[in-house]
């Protein structure tokens, strides 16, 4: 224990957090329903999803704020459901950061390691090194409320992986800054999470924000989990409608499966209809889903499918325009890559859409 | 923008935009000096003249410490200030034992009632805490209710009001309320995510209220038991009701009504009294200084209320029993008083009568004419000056114009008994063309009442003008309307509710002050309620219509309250949620 803090120790030290058939309801409102994750040592995770999706009270509940119903919480292995959230050993990040006002930063730090009896020159060592590890050794005698946002933020990490946690749980830390400090705060989030090696779970309902820095994503909603995968899986192969259309733009388009001459086809309107892949399968009711950058518009040679459409509006974007088209009664927005010079399409132009059977996928839910 | 980043300060909003109107128009100019005039007239010098009395040499005028020196080496003077402090101190102690449990329990537990309970703890405020001395008297003195119940059960009585033991005992049963309104809020303001964090940290139970929950709650609780303090400090007729003569409120008013305005003792005394409430004063800024722990925050919202345990659930509502059968006593015995034939030596009345109410329609409803008028007319001119004030200080750039906010405050550290005295002798002197003093007029007693009562009316109007965005006013500008007419139909609609809670909070307290015009009511036909509720209840047989005046008296200001209440959500409600 003489180094602690270090890349080495903590990062042999990651354990897993195991998440079994959880259920949780206030009265009536049924939160969480039989929720199962697992957490890898080690991991960045996220949960994502839109207000009221139940990720935060599953995140307290981890941290023992929350009392589950049913189900099971294994950190490392062990069972913690039944332990108070002073016995836990999580470290939680609040979204407000909850620094106390009437402590300096210092204390602040020192606070975990105080209540865990820790001898005082150890103490003296550890704050100096959890504040060193996010850059406010220079403030440490300053009042939460001289910091700005992002220096408030930093100390609120610092004063929780001063405990070393087994598990950092974050809740939305990066809610309360501005659009700027995000982008950089997140990155010293993810470096930190590195070179600890600490199995960490992030709550948020910014797609960009969990993309960029988790290994993994479980997108809830209305209480479930949806889907869980790296944030490319969950981008090209999206479970069902919810995870499409969450994460990024995604084209919804209804229509039927119908059988011609051995082959299924599905048809958006009467006589607009493509081939579906025969590795596919595309249960009742199921509707095609794609991404407006893997549609294309007029002669592109690349396309599996063309289908004919009328433009109806367009919107440019810098490097893209983006067309509202028209195909059969549905309709879609189809991003074309802007060349200079090159004529944008006029509403009311009857043209081809251009569709890469590969990155479509069909989700009956 | 300006308006948001000065929002919660008391300075007027600055910004580029704010430096086209430096100079002030002849209007303003004519508000402010009316104003100062106002405040110089009826509180700078009077009080001035109290000090300047106490510091110089009786006929001559010249500067001395010789009154201080007397004051010092007088043993009754010596005497009265230490009771002074040993009961304020005291009233602050039992007060708090009173408003901890009420105030932990309704904020931090799912508890049934938390609503009821913070409503009935101010109850006790609406009353003068001298009509409940002899309610009080009644129950818990030695052949009061209590103890003679304990007398006949177990053989022995407890002191409860025994010389300065019922000073204590009245005005901690008073006062609480102020330490439980501060102390509640500041529990209230704790975002829960404090105390997680704590938790998450290893911290729980006793160790969490220790580290974190009362540091936090520390400057609310500091500011309410200041105000205890000096309120205590200053109170003049419930030591004298309770024939306790050794205080020194009391003694500052026995000097100048027994030996006369001219004897320099009372303005020693008077002087004494302001360095308190001063003191008082400092040490609860001092607390507040540099923390404002208001700390509920995006997500956040208060302590994290808890189910209780069914054992702790008994103990909790065992303990709010209790205690506001205590803080209630006096309203209840106050209400058997004003129906009982004879109570003396026995724990319940004799016998029950209307008699004292038909007599006190009959003869006293002078005095509650007095007070509806005093008190309505005190209100009146609060909410004016407060207006006025808090425009001139939030919107224009009038130079010094922060000088009438801190005089008009300054009202704060000048205790009753001291403004009487210094109206006494300011205005003795001053007399009208037929030859009578203005000091005996009974317009005084309400310029008395208005000038004690200035802050609070002062804080409810700033607070009310300081959440309307300066960019409402100037739309109506940009549109035509002149600074006077923006006023009028900007300004005032929108400030409505504060005005009305400034009037309501004037009347309310004025109606049953008695400090200052104890000193001014020169005749029974000018007397208020409160004043005549003092002659009553000095005889045993003016108690019965004394306690049914009382009864009357609390009904009139509750009534008034919850009128201006319900007027206050209405028109928050048509003003929609926004505000």
């Amino acid at each position: 224990m003489n180094q602690p803090l270090s890349v080495s120790t903590l990062g042999a030290q990651a354990v897993d957090v195991d998440i079994r058939s959880v259920d949780l309801s206030y009265g009536t409102n049924h939160v969480l329903k039989g929720i199962d994750l697992h957490i890898r040592p080690g991991e960045f995770f996220a949960f994502l999803g839109p207000s009221g999706c139940g990720k935060t009270t599953l995140l307290r509940l981890i941290a023992g704020f929350n009392r589950a119903d049913g189900g099971e919480v294994l950190v490392g292995g062990r069972e913690v459901s039944h332990l108070p959230p002073w016995k836990r050993d999580v470290g939680m990040v609040f979204q407000s950061y909850a620094l106390w006002p009437h402590m300096s930063v210092k204390r602040n730090v020192a606070f975990g390691l105080e209540e865990r009896k820790v001898p005082r020159a150890e103490i003296e060592r550890r704050v100096a090194a959890a504040l060193e590890l996010v850059g406010l050794a220079h403030l440490a005698d300053r009042r939460p409320s001289q910091l700005s946002g992002g220096q408030q933020q930093r100390v609120a990490v610092a004063r929780t992986i001063a405990i070393e946690p087994k598990v950092l749980l974050l809740d939305e830390p990066l809610s309360n800054l501005d659009a700027k400090m995000r982008v950089q705060v997140r990155r010293e989030l993810r470096d930190l999470q590195q070179r600890l090696g600490l199995t960490t779970i992030f709550v948020t309902h910014d797609q960009e924000e969990a993309n960029t820095i988790c290994d993994r994503i479980a997108v809830m909603n209305d209480g479930a989990v949806q889907q869980v995968g790296s944030p490319m899986e969950l981008y090209e192969k999206p479970a069902n409608l919810f995870v499409a259309s969450f994460l990024g733009t995604a084209n919804i388009v209804p229509g039927r499966v119908i059988e011609e001459g051995g082959a299924r086809l599905f048809e958006i309107d009467a006589g607009v209809r493509l081939p579906i892949p025969a590795h596919v399968t595309v249960l009742e009711g199921a509707k095609l889903v794609f991404r407006p950058q893997h549609a294309s518009l007029g002669a592109d040679g690349a396309r599996d499918v063309s289908l004919p459409g009328t433009v109806l509006h367009s919107e440019f974007l810098g490097s893209t325009v983006r067309y509202g088209v028209k195909v059969g009664s549905a309709e879609v927005s189809i991003d074309v890559p802007f060349q200079s010079g090159e004529a944008i399409h006029k509403p009311g132009a009857a043209v081809e859409v251009g569709l890469s059977l590969n990155s479509a996928v069909w989700l009956a839910s | 923008m300006a308006d948001a980043t000065t929002a919660g300060r008391a300075h007027a909003p600055s910004g580029p935009f704010r430096h086209f109107m430096t100079s002030a128009t002849p209007g303003q100019l004519a508000l402010a000096l009316a104003i100062t005039v106002f405040l110089a007239l009826f509180l700078i010098i009077p009080v001035g003249t109290v000090i300047y009395v106490a510091f110089t040499e009786k006929g001559t005028g010249t500067f001395t410490l010789v009154n201080f020196v007397d004051f010092a080496r007088t043993d009754l003077f010596i005497r009265s200030f230490w009771n002074s402090v040993y009961v304020s101190a005291m009233s602050v102690v039992l007060a708090s034992i009173f408003a901890l449990p009420l105030a932990y329990i309704t904020t931090r537990f799912d508890f049934r009632g938390a609503m009821l309970i913070q409503t009935l703890g101010f109850l006790p405020l609406i009353m003068p805490p001298f009509v409940g001395a002899v309610a009080m008297l009644l129950l818990f003195g030695r052949n009061g209710t209590v103890n003679l119940l304990l007398n006949d059960w177990f053989g022995f009585r407890i002191p409860f009001m025994e010389g300065l033991n019922g000073v204590i005992f009245v005005q901690a049963v008073h006062y609480f309320p102020f330490i439980l309104i501060n102390l509640s809020a500041a529990l209230r303001n704790i975002d829960r995510a404090m105390e997680e964090a704590a938790q998450n940290l290893g911290c729980s139970g006793f160790r969490l209220f220790r580290r974190i929950v009362f540091p936090l709650a520390m400057p609310g609780y500091i500011a309410g038991a200041s105000l205890v303090f000096v309120k205590v400090f200053d109170d003049l007729a419930t030591p004298l009701l309770l024939n306790v003569k050794d205080m020194l409120a009391p003694q500052a008013y026995l000097r100048v009504t027994s030996i006369g305005i001219a004897d320099p003792m009372g303005y020693v005394i008077s002087v004494v009294l302001i360095v308190m409430s001063i003191l008082a004063m400092w040490v609860s800024a001092r607390a507040m200084r540099g923390k404002d722990y208001a700390t509920v925050q995006r997500g956040g919202g208060g302590l994290a209320r808890r189910q209780m345990r069914p054992w702790e659930s008994v103990a909790a509502y065992a303990a709010v029993f209790l205690i506001l059968l205590l803080v209630l006593a006096p309203h209840i015995g106050l209400l058997l008083l004003s129906f009982a034939t004879i109570w003396s030596f026995s724990p319940l009345p004799d016998g029950f009568t209307l008699a004292h109410y038909g007599r006190v329609f009959g003869e006293s409803f002078v005095y509650v004419k007095n007070t509806l008028i005093y008190a309505s007319l005190a209100g009146l001119i609060d909410v004016v000056l407060g207006t006025a004030i808090a425009y001139l200080v939030l919107r224009t750039k009038l130079i010094g114009r922060q000088w009438l906010d801190w005089a008009a405050t300054a009202a704060l550290a000048i205790p009753g008994v001291v403004l009487g005295i210094g109206y006494l002798r300011t205005f003795y002197g001053v007399q009208l063309p037929d030859g009578t003093p203005l000091a005996t007029l009974w317009i005084v007693i309400v310029l008395a009442l208005a000038i004690r009562r200035l802050p609070y009316a002062l804080r409810a109007c700033y607070a009310a003008l300081q959440q309307i965005s300066v960019s409402l006013e100037e739309a109506a500008e940009n549109l035509g309307a002149t600074k006077v007419r923006t006023v009028r139909r900007i300004v005032l609609p929108l400030m409505a509710g504060g005005i009305l809670a400034g009037f309501v909070t004037s009347f309310a307290t004025a109606a049953v002050e008695l400090s200052a015009t104890l000193m001014l009511v020169q005749s029974n036909a000018d007397a208020p309620l409160a004043y005549g509720l003092y002659v009553f209840m000095q005889s045993a047989a003016g108690r019965g219509p004394g306690a049914a005046l009382g009864v009357i008296a609390v009904l009139l200001v509750a009534l008034c309250t919850f009128a201006s209440h319900l007027i206050i959500e209405k028109s928050q409600k048509a003003k929609g949620a926004g505000h």
